[in-house]
C-alpha cells in the first residue's frame, strides 16, 4: 500500500497548482458573474497539453495515468468550476469514447485535433425524456447510402453550444432498446442540420456553456459512427460514465477544498467576542469535520483512479468516489458559508459560488442515486 | 549557441523563519521552488537558444535533483547536479569555486546565467564571483537582452534607470525576475524531464581544488542571524519648511544620529 504520489506525478500538481492559482482563480468570480465562457483559459490549458491529457501520445496527448488526470480536475476545481468542467467534458467524456472505441482512421482523424486543443468537444446523451434512463434516447440515425440521417434534440449539453466535435447518442433501432444505440462524432461547422437551441440559464457554472442541440435531417458519415458498428452506443456511453464519475468526485473535492481554504484564512482573521473565530471551539469542530470528509472523499477518489490505473474493474469505485466526492461538496461548501456568517452569504465573497457550483456534482453523469443503484447492483452482483 | 543556467533551489517563502537558538533558516515543512530569478534565467535562456542547447546546473543536496527535473520540464537540455558531501557548508565564494570547476567540466559555451540573488541568502554574490573565478565580462541585474554578431547588450536595471552594456562572448549574465514571465512546464515536457537523466558530479569529477570549496575554505564567519523587528511607525513633521528642518535637525541630535556642536 503506498499513499503518495510519484515525483513526476508531485511535479505535475506542482505545475497545475500553480497554473490554477494564477491563471484561473483570479478570474472564477467574474466568470461567474457575467457568464463568461472560459476560452482563454481553455487556450492555455491545451499550451500545456492537458486538453489532451487522456489521449495517447501517438495521437498528440499527454497520456497520463489516471491518477495524474484526477489531480489536474482536482487543482483546476478549486480554482474555477466552469473551467474544470468545460475541461472535463472534452477530456474526458469527449476524448474517452474515441480512445477507447474509435476506429484506428477516426483515432488519426479527430484524436490529434481534440489533444491539441483546436477542436473543443462535448458528449450529447440526455434529452428531455432520457436522462437517468439513458435507453429512452429519441433522436434517431437512419442509414442512407454512405451516411446516416440524424434527427432529434438534445438538452443540458456542457460545451454545446463551443464545441468543434460532439459525440451525439442516437437509437438506430428503438425496438432493439439499449443494444440500438449509437454514437456519433459530429464535427459541428462542417455539418448540415446541426443547430442549436436555447443557451440554459443556471444556478451554478454559469462561466461554463449548457446548450441545447436541435438535429435537423443532419447528415453524417458513416466513417464517424464511433467503433463502426451499430449498437455498440450504450456500452461506450456507460464506460464513458463509468471513467466520468472519479472527475466529478474530484471535481466535488476541489469544490470543498476551495471552500476549507477560505474558511482556514477567514477564522485566523475575524474577531468576535475580542477573539479570533479560531479560538471558537464550535468552529474549531467544523474545520475539523470538514478536513476529515475532504481528505476522506479525496482518498475514494484517487483509490479509484488507482484502480482504474490498475487496468481493475472499478465500476464500484468510481461510484462511490462521485456519490461521496458530490455529498461532501455540499456538505462543505454549506458549512463554510455558516463559518462565514452573512459575509458568507454575499457575492463579495466566493463562498455562495463554490454552494452553488457544488449542487450540480449530485446530478451530472448520474445523479446520487445513480450512484447508489451502481454501487448496490455492484455490491449485489447483477452488473449493471 | 550553448548557454549554462546556474539555478538554486531555494525555501518557497519570503516570510523565512529563523531558528533564534541556531541561527539557521527553518526548512522544514517549507515546499521548495527554483529561486525566482534563476527561473527568469531559464526562461531568458529559453527565449535566446535557438538551435542550441542549455545545460542547467545547480550545487545542492540530492532532493536538488527535483529543481533539475522542473528546468528540464521547461525546456532545458541537461542537467547538472554538483552534489558531494565536501561541497556542505560553502559560502558564496566556496559555491563559485565548485561551480567553476563543473563549468570547466562542461568545457563549451557561449552565456552563463545566473539569477541576481536567491530569496533566502539574497547576497547576490555567487554570480559575480563565479564570472571572475571564469574570468569571464560580467553583466548584472539584467533586465532585457539581445545577441547580434556575437556580441551581448543588455539592460542593467538600476534604481533609477537603466545602463546599456554590450560585452562579447562568452559572457556571464545574472537576470532579474521583473525580465520575464517564466513559462509552465507542459505536461509532455514534464514526461521528457522525468525521463531524462540527471548527471551528478561529486567534488573528485570536476578537479574541484579541496582547499577552495566547503565549509573550512568559506572566509565569511556567520556572526549572528536574525529576524529584523519591524520598522517602527514613520513620523511626519507639521510646519513651514524651515521650521521642519529646525525640528528634523533636534531630532537628529537628540538621537545622535548627528553630532551636536
Amino acid at each position: 500500500m503506498n499513499f503518495d504520489f510519484t515525483k513526476k506525478q508531485l511535479a505535475i500538481k506542482k505545475m497545475i497548482k500553480e497554473f490554477a492559482d494564477k491563471e484561473v482563480k483570479p478570474y472564477a468570480a467574474e466568470a461567474d458573474q457575467k457568464e463568461i465562457f472560459p476560452a482563454e483559459q481553455i487556450k492555455k490549458l491545451a499550451k500545456l497539453g492537458v486538453m489532451g491529457m487522456s489521449v495517447p501520445r501517438k495521437y498528440g496527448g499527454a497520456e497520463l495515468d489516471n491518477v495524474s488526470q484526477t489531480i489536474i480536475m482536482e487543482e483546476i476545481s478549486r480554482a474555477c468550476n466552469a473551467t474544470a468542467v468545460t475541461m472535463g467534458a472534452h477530456a474526458s467524456l469527449t476524448c474517452h469514447p474515441i480512445v477507447n472505441f474509435g476506429t484506428e482512421e477516426q483515432k488519426q482523424r479527430f484524436l490529434p485535433k481534440l489533444a491539441s486543443g483546436e477542436y473543443l468537444g462535448a458528449f450529447a446523451l440526455t434529452e428531455p425524456a432520457a436522462g437517468s434512463d439513458a435507453v429512452n434516447v429519441q433522436t434517431t440515425a437512419v442509414r442512407d447510402g454512405d451516411e446516416y440521417i440524424i434527427n432529434g434534440s438534445k438538452i443540458f449539453i456542457t460545451n454545446g453550444g463551443k464545441a468543434d466535435l460532439v459525440c451525439v447518442v442516437t437509437t438506430t433501432d428503438k425496438a432493439a432498446k439499449h443494444k440500438g444505440l449509437a454514437i456519433f462524432a459530429v464535427e459541428t461547422k462542417k455539418t448540415k442540420g446541426f443547430g442549436l437551441g436555447k443557451k440554459e440559464d443556471k444556478l451554478g457554472l454559469r462561466g461554463s456553456n449548457t446548450q441545447e442541440l436541435v438535429f435537423q435531417d443532419m447528415r453524417v458519415p458513416k466513417e464517424n459512427l464511433i467503433g463502426g458498428v451499430e449498437g455498440e452506443g450504450f456500452k461506450q456511453a456507460m464506460s464513458v460514465f463509468n471513467s466520468g464519475r472519479i472527475g466529478i468526485g474530484v471535481q466535488g473535492v476541489g469544490i470543498a477544498q476551495a471552500a476549507f481554504e477560505e474558511c482556514l484564512k477567514y477564522v485566523n482573521e475575524r474577531e468576535q467576542f475580542d477573539r479570533k473565530l479560531h479560538k471558537f471551539q464550535a468552529l474549531q469542530f467544523m474545520l475539523a469535520d470538514m478536513a476529515m470528509k475532504i481528505d476522506a472523499a479525496r482518498l475514494l477518489c484517487f483509490r479509484a483512479a488507482d484502480v482504474k490505473d490498475k487496468g481493475r474493474k472499478y465500476v464500484k469505485e468510481a461510484a462511490m468516489a462521485k456519490l461521496y466526492g458530490s455529498d461532501v461538496a455540499m456538505e462543505v461548501t454549506r458549512q463554510a458559508i455558516q463559518i462565514h456568517g452573512g459575509y458568507g452569504y454575499m457575492k463579495d465573497y466566493p463562498l455562495e459560488r463554490f454552494y452553488r457550483d457544488a449542487k450540480i456534482t449530485e446530478i451530472y453523469e448520474g445523479t446520487s442515486e445513480i450512484q447508489k443503484l451502481v454501487i448496490a447492483a455492484e455490491l449485489l452482483g447483477r452488473g449493471f | 549557441m550553448e548557454i549554462i543556467v546556474c539555478i538554486k533551489q531555494v525555501p518557497d517563502t519570503t516570510d523565512v523563519k529563523i531558528d533564534p537558538k541556531t541561527g539557521r533558516l527553518i526548512r522544514e515543512g517549507i515546499p521548495v521552488i527554483i529561486n525566482p530569478d534563476d527561473k527568469a534565467a531559464i526562461e531568458a535562456a529559453l527565449q535566446l537558444k535557438a538551435n542550441g542547447k542549455i545545460t542547467v546546473l545547480t550545487m545542492g543536496p540530492p532532493q536538488a535533483e527535483e529543481a533539475l527535473r522542473e528546468a528540464l520540464a521547461m525546456g532545458c537540455d541537461d542537467a547538472i547536479l554538483l552534489c558531494d558531501f565536501k561541497f556542505a557548508g560553502s559560502d558564496t565564494w566556496a559555491t563559485a569555486n565548485a561551480i567553476a570547476a563543473g563549468i570547466k567540466k562542461i568545457g563549451k559555451y557561449d552565456l552563463i546565467l545566473c539569477g541576481r540573488q536567491a530569496i533566502d541568502g539574497d547576497t547576490a554574490q555567487v554570480g559575480p564571483q563565479l564570472a571572475e573565478s571564469l574570468n569571464l565580462p560580467q553583466i548584472t541585474y539584467v533586465q532585457k537582452v539581445e545577441i547580434n554578431g556575437g556580441k551581448v547588450k543588455a539592460e542593467r536595471e538600476l534604481e533609477d534607470g537603466y545602463e546599456i552594456i554590450e560585452t562579447g562572448m562568452p559572457a556571464l549574465l545574472t537576470i532579474v525576475k521583473e525580465m520575464n514571465e517564466a513559462r509552465y512546464p507542459t505536461l509532455q515536457g514534464i514526461d521528457k524531464a522525468y525521463e531524462a537523466e540527471v548527471k551528478t558530479w561529486k567534488a573528485a569529477d570536476i578537479g574541484a581544488d579541496e582547499n577552495k570549496i566547503g565549509l573550512k575554505a568559506s572566509p565569511t564567519m556567520v556572526k549572528k542571524v536574525f529576524s529584523p523587528s519591524a520598522k517602527g511607525q514613520g513620523l511626519i513633521l507639521q510646519g513651514s519648511i524651515k521650521e521642519m528642518a529646525h525640528d528634523l535637525v533636534e531630532r537628529l541630535k537628540e538621537r545622535e544620529i548627528i553630532q551636536k556642536f
